[in-house]
């Protein structure tokens, strides 16, 4: 089953194609100054910011991902969707809001404020790029696979595809342009959905409960069950369960999103909204999952190919026919395009707006100059994610998302919780606890069962014995613990008084925005050296 | 003004913040932790095709939820009111403080 037999799937694709083209084209008008490249001029309401957050996470890994893996597994996909959602509030009790009061177009702003720029810029750059980098060739591979499985299109063309209009999005369109995309991939995708899973609970009664006894009827009880796909062990579980949470709090494009919004206030209310949709769309995958398990069938599904990931599109031809189908197929392309955008977007204002305003020109570059190295930076990070997604063809590259998750929960996360609530947080300290943060999750993923047994095929008896052998799928746990244990011993070697002085001025701004501008303290936003 | 305001706002809200995300910490390594470990329990069907497991999996989702409106409703009822208040403060005395 392709929909490149599918006119109608092509047919919907072109036109989300030229319907975020002409989305693009409106934006690009209104992308003038950095503050519309990156923060989309600060005018998106908390509602709307809501959907572009969910349209910027749901990737096409968690909808097809988490489908194919209730399909074919029955509860264990559980144990990702909640993962993934229990960050969002996290997100709002620790980061949205300081996050918005602090900083200006990156995450780097919040950490670097009150601390000596370049060396903190630098490290925060460098754990922005790893982020964006892992996951950038997590979703070019999977974009490349899917599309290739969905339309029958070359891996490597579709590839090019996914990398030239992403870019178009983000060069000529900047935030406002992504925002809009990711607001009518959600809406998309959420509708898409909805509709599917009403279609398959219509067969029911609108009894999920009866969907579900249906497939324990068909396929044993132990659909219903924890099994061992997704949790080997108690220090495994928790280790992948605190990167899945914490890592949401360190993604920079996430975190990004939040300066598209007029106030702290409204960044609240759009993390509220988006735990909503996201939490709604997760407890919707569950049961598109097991639909397609009794709809369709575990050996069709696996049949299909992919790994699980047919078995959304699969069940869409099971209910709604072939032109449902083509619609979900195009939803899932669109679903990958917002994904990348975003991403592109943050890897460019870090490497822009960190590395070469605050870094190389002290602080101080013209406008015109910002937006053209901004565009630059993304063009760049275009072609880099093309070249990444073809070189790392056919590999297997499920661990690059834990990976993701795992250093931003390690590097980022502390960095910034520190820099917000910690009084005596200094400049080395920050540099200590993204920089270890970063490095110990790439030495222990490689020295662990994900990398010695997944991927170079060790024997898992033989290597289990090596005095260097690291039992933990993901290493979370520890390097987290790490990343947090050495910013608080550096900062408490060497005190930065002049950093500690500053700390009153993050805490009042942290709490009133803009309006500490208004009193007697009024520093204008972020010092730069 | 003796004592800073805002900094007693601060203190506030991250006491607030610090409870609820060491609620969400719980419940959700709670959840997982039942799943590493008490298998025969999740399994337990409450009804036909409802096994604990997955009831404890939607609460999940559901607490996360209803966390994050109650953070909502302390944040827009007294934390934007003292806000407010210290910021008429500061601007009517608008004396030294920080």
């Amino acid at each position: 089953m392709s929909a490149s037999s599918n006119p109608l799937a092509i047919l919907f694709f072109f036109v989300f194609i030229a319907l975020t083209l002409g989305v693009t084209y409106w934006a690009a008008k209104r992308t003038k100054t950095t503050e519309h490249f990156y923060a989309a001029g600060h005018g998106v309401t908390g509602f709307q910011n809501g959907l572009a957050l969910a349209g910027d996470y749901m990737s096409a890994a968690s909808f097809l991902g988490i489908a194919g893996l209730v399909a074919l597994n029955g509860f264990d996909g559980l144990i990702y969707s909640t993962g993934w959602l229990v960050g969002w509030p996290i997100i709002l009790f620790l980061i949205a809001e300081p996050l918005r009061n602090l900083g200006k177009y990156t995450f780097s702003d919040v950490v670097a404020y009150r601390l000596q720029q370049k060396p903190v810029r630098i490290a925060a750059v460098i754990g922005t790029m790893a982020v964006v980098l892992t996951y950038l060739i997590a979703q070019m591979v999977g974009a490349g696979t899917l599309i290739k499985l969905l339309f029958s299109l070359d891996y490597t063309l579709a590839v090019i595809i996914v990398g030239v209009v992403m870019m178009t999005y983000v060069l000529f369109g900047g935030m406002l342009a992504t925002t809009w995309v990711q607001i009518i991939k959600a809406c998309l995708l959420l509708g898409g959905a909805v509709v599917m899973a009403i279609l398959v609970l219509a067969q029911f009664g609108f009894n999920p409960t009866a969907l579900f006894a249906k497939a324990a009827e068909l396929n044993g009880k132990q659909v219903l069950e924890p099994g061992t796909k997704v949790v080997t062990g108690a220090w495994d579980a928790v280790s992948l369960g605190l990167a899945l949470m914490f890592g949401t709090a360190g993604l920079p494009h996430i975190l990004m999103r939040f300066y598209t919004v007029p106030d702290a206030k409204q960044a609240r209310i759009s993390v509220v909204w988006a735990t909503i949709w996201i939490g709604g769309f997760y407890l919707i995958t569950f049961v598109l999952g097991f639909g397609a398990m009794v709809l369709v069938g575990i050996k069709q599904v696996v049949g299909a190919g992919g790994g699980g990931n047919m078995a959304a599109p699969l069940l869409a031809n099971a209910v709604g026919g072939s032109a449902f189908f083509g619609f979900i197929c195009a939803v899932a392309f669109a679903t990958i395009l917002a994904v990348v955008a975003g991403l592109t977007l943050s890897g460019a204002a870090a490497l822009s707006h960190d590395i070469w305003v605050n870094v190389v020109r002290g602080g101080h570059a013209p406008e015109r100059e910002q937006l053209l190295v901004a565009r630059v930076a993304a063009v760049i990070l275009g072609i880099c994610a093309i070249i990444l997604g073809i070189i790392f063809q056919g590999q297997n590259i499920a661990y690059m998302v834990g990976l993701t998750f795992s250093i931003a929960a390690s590097a980022n996360f502390p960095a910034l919780v520190l820099a917000i609530f910690w009084r005596r947080f200094t400049t080395w300290g920050a540099v200590a606890a993204i920089i270890i943060g970063t490095i110990s999750t790439l030495i222990l993923l490689y020295l662990g069962p994900t990398i010695q047994v997944d991927i170079l095929k060790h024997d898992i008896a033989e290597v289990s014995k090596q005095w260097w052998y690291f039992p933990l799928k993901n290493p979370c746990l520890i390097t987290m613990t790490l990343s947090f244990l050495s910013g608080i011993v550096v900062s408490l070697l060497k005190p930065e008084p002049a950093a500690e002085a500053g700390f009153a001025e993050v805490e009042r701004r942290a709490i009133l925005g803009a309006l500490a501008d208004l009193g007697p303290a009024g520093a204008r936003s972020a010092p730069a050296e | 003004m003796s004592t800073d305001p805002i900094h007693t706002i601060a203190a506030k809200r991250w006491t607030i913040a610090l409870i609820l995300s060491a609620l969400m910490l719980v419940i959700y390594l709670g959840f997982i932790l039942l799943v590493a470990f008490g298998k025969p329990l999740l399994s337990i069907l409450l009804t036909q095709g409802l096994s604990l497991g997955i009831l404890l999996g939607a609460l999940t989702i559901i607490s996360c939820w209803i966390l994050s409106i109650i953070y909502v409703i302390w944040a827009n009822s007294r934390y934007d009111e003292a806000v407010a208040q210290a910021v008429a403060g500061a601007t009517t005395a608008s004396g030294g403080k920080s």
